[in-house]
């Protein structure tokens, strides 16, 4: 049985987050003492460098060299930015360590302060999370009452300020550069890299864009050192990973485990398994930029580079769990849809270009779909991901890529059966009452909201098909199993 | 739907704008700095809690107080899809349609309000009661699938559910 491992969850459900001396108790503010009063920032980098810690806002950046680069920048003002803007939808991991333990993140957004020679921190917040914008401010004003935030912390000369900053509903925003241009205020379109936010950001200062999950990784750093984080998780991909389960798995949540743990480990082991006793299908992983992985592969140990070889990758940790119910045509779908609503518009690969792949995925889940429309897809996803100007566009195919390398059956099915497998494509699916199995007990037909099933009491029941608006209701009230469809 | 005519004619409270007159004072906003634009999200956010959306007199007075162009700051609300220009329902009723809402049938949930108001989402009823938005993920995906109605959550809501949820209101507004 694989063992969850608490390193950036070590505190949430344990300490009261409204309370600082709560966290000072669990050595809270201690690696930033350390850091103040007997590192360099130079030293600090390099423990950061040397634990391989990798960013976990999606891209798996070496932190370490994101905080040199920065450090090195010349500048009169440099800014330290964290992330909370956690797009991805389905997942919350950010979410948890925001209200279960504010003041880890905030530590470390001063420890980097300090590292990158910047006296300003802001933490971008989506508005959606109402709680952690609240515990935020209980810690900021706390820290500032204890000294660990303002001027000339410790007596150091060292001064620290942070201040929030909200989203509002704009997933694009997550993406550094679109994320910065909302902070000055302005629409949040992103912008094309380099320069990197490293040498030009916020106000056109050097600044440090980090993720919340990846700096709550950093006082554990500081205070057992690197070798210690590199005891978790794997050569390339040391510490552990958050992963937000959900969908049909029994056991929703978070879970933080080592990385290189298997995919089925995490599923069965710590989810335990399927709901209801149904057949797993694909575990999708990534968001609306990454891929889904079918149970072949479930035996992967998950890491940023495994990920990414089978057509998927980490992303931000949201995992979504998809059974025999699930059709992955429609999944797809749904997943274009959220990056199409969430095209800012800017560029033409993204706008249009997902525009034509959402109605050819369209075509294909009512029946309208021809021979050649697998090809244009493929096609067209690939042109996409060339010429999309920010990693929204560039990464919006990709759920439609892997499923259609995975389940490139189900795609054929569709098309040239018209057939959906899982009975979520409605345009291609019939109801039916099974005379064998019926009873004449009057429940689907009383229940139908268009009433277009027949029948007397104790008789069989049919359903007028022209009439019927496949809405599901028969299936699900029959205690017979009567009612099927094909 | 409220039309460009409504939020012309809407009336803005005097006690609300002296309410965000008073947080904006407190920003202690240098109006000659480039930076002035760095609060305009949080003056949106404070002025939407307030007045409930951003009609265009409102936004004039924003306009005004930042020294901002009353242009640039339509095309802010318009890119962010939390502000909104114009009015919604008392009850705001939110589906979320993040992933794990939506493998767990969402959009059914979805179906069910409109068909229940008969209205779309984005729309509000003509009595101005409720109005019904797709939302993405809330971060509340244990409970998956997930409705709001203003800020209170409900969790692991079934279709059957609707038309209690929906008599929640009624006797949130008896209450009231
Ligand atoms: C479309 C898009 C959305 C993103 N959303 C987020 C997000 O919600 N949270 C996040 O931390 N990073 C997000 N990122 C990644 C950020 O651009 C950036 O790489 C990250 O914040 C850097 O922090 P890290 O190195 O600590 O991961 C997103 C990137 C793209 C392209
Ligand atoms: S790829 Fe999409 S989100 Fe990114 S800049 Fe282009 S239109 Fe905007
Ligand atoms: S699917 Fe819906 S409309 Fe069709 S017969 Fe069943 S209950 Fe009636
Ligand atoms: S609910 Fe089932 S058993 Fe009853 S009438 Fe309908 S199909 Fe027949
Ligand atoms: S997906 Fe609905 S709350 Fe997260």
């Amino acid at each position: 049985m694989i063992e969850q491992v608490r390193i950036v969850l070590r505190n949430s459900g344990l300490i009261n987050p409204e309370d600082i001396d709560d966290y000072i108790s669990v050595r809270g503010y201690e690696a930033l003492v350390k850091c103040l009063t007997e590192s360099s920032p130079e030293d600090i980098i390099q423990t950061v460098k040397a634990s391989g810690l990798r960013g976990r806002g999606g891209g798996g950046f070496p932190t370490g060299i994101k905080w040199e680069v920065t450090a090195a920048s010349e500048s009169d003002e440099k800014f330290v930015i964290c992330n909370a803007d956690e797009g991805d939808p389905g997942a919350f991991m950010d979410r948890a360590v925001l209200e279960g333990d504010p003041h880890s993140v905030m530590e470390a957004m001063t420890i980097a302060g300090y590292c990158i020679g910047s006296s300003k921190g802001i933490i971008y917040i989506r508005a959606e999370y109402p709680l952690a914008i609240e515990r935020l401010n209980t810690a900021i004003a706390q820290s500032y009452e204890y000294g660990f935030l303002g001027e000339n912390i410790f007596g150091t000369d060292f001064s620290f300020d942070i201040e929030l900053k909200f989203g509002a509903g704009a997933f694009v925003c997550g993406e550094e550069t679109s994320l910065i241009k909302s902070v000055e205020g302005k629409r949040g379109e992103p912008v094309v890299k380099p320069p990197y936010p490293a040498e030009s950001g916020l106000w056109g200062k050097p600044t440090l864009v980090n993720n919340v999950e990846t700096y709550a990784n950093i006082s554990p750093i500081i205070l057992n050192g690197a070798q210690w984080f590199r005891s978790f998780g794997d050569e390339k991909s040391p510490g552990t990973k958050v992963f937000a389960l959900a969908g049909k798995v029994n056991k929703v949540g978070l879970v933080e485990v080592p990385m290189g743990t298997t995919l089925r480990q995490v599923i069965f082991e710590v989810g335990g398994g399927i709901k209801n006793g149904k057949e797993f299908k694909a575990v999708q992983t990534g968001g609306p930029s990454g891929g889904c992985i079918t149970s072949e592969n479930l035996d992967t140990p998950i890491t940023y580079d495994n990920l990414k070889a089978i057509d998927s990758m980490m992303g931000s940790g949201g995992m979504i769990v998809l059974d025999e119910d699930d059709c992955m045509v429609n999944v797809a779908k749904f997943y274009l849809e959220f990056s199409l609503d969430e095209s800012c518009g800017k560029c033409t690969p993204c706008r249009i270009g997902n525009t034509r792949l959402w109605e050819m995925l369209d075509d294909i889940t009512k029946g309208r779909a021809d021979d050649n429309t697998m090809e244009k897809l493929e096609v067209l996803c690939n042109t996409i991901k060339k010429s999309a100007l920010c990693g929204l566009g560039q990464a919006s195919p990709n759920p439609v890529l892997s499923t259609m390398k995975y389940f490139r059956d189900e795609y054929l099915e569709h098309i040239n059966d018209k057939k959906c497998r899982a009975g979520v494509c409605k345009a291609l699916i019939d109801y039916a009452i099974n005379p064998d199995k019926c009873i004449g007990c009057t429940l689907c037909a009383r229940n139908c909201p268009v009433m277009c099933i027949h029948g007397e009491p104790k008789k069989t029941h049919v359903i007028d098909q022209d009439k019927c608006i496949k809405c599901g209701s028969c299936l699900s009230s029959c205690k017979f199993g009567a009612v099927y469809y094909s | 739907m409220a039309t460009e005519t409504d939020t012309r004619e809407i009336h803005i409270p005097a006690n609300l704008l002296d309410e965000l007159d008073r947080y904006i004072g407190d920003l202690k906003i240098d109006l000659n700095s480039e930076r002035r634009k760095g609060y305009l999200i949080q003056i949106l956010h404070k002025a939407q809690s307030l007045f409930g959306f951003l009609p265009e007199p409102l936004q004039i007075i924003i306009s005004q107080k930042l020294n901002i162009s009353h242009a640039e700051i339509s095309g802010v609300i318009s890119f962010y899809n939390y502000f909104t220009a114009t009015p919604k329902g008392r009850y705001r009723i939110s589906v979320c349609m993040g992933t794990a809402c939506f493998v767990k049938g969402g959009e059914k949930l979805l179906e069910e309000f409109e068909k229940f108001l008969e209205i779309k989402a984005g729309e509000v009823t003509p009595d101005g009661k409720y109005s019904i938005d797709a939302l993405r993920c809330i971060g509340a995906c244990g409970l998956a699938p997930v409705v709001m109605i203003n800020d209170k959550i409900y969790g692991n809501v079934t279709v059957k559910q609707v038309g209690d949820i929906i008599e929640d209101c009624l006797l949130m507004e008896a209450e009231a």
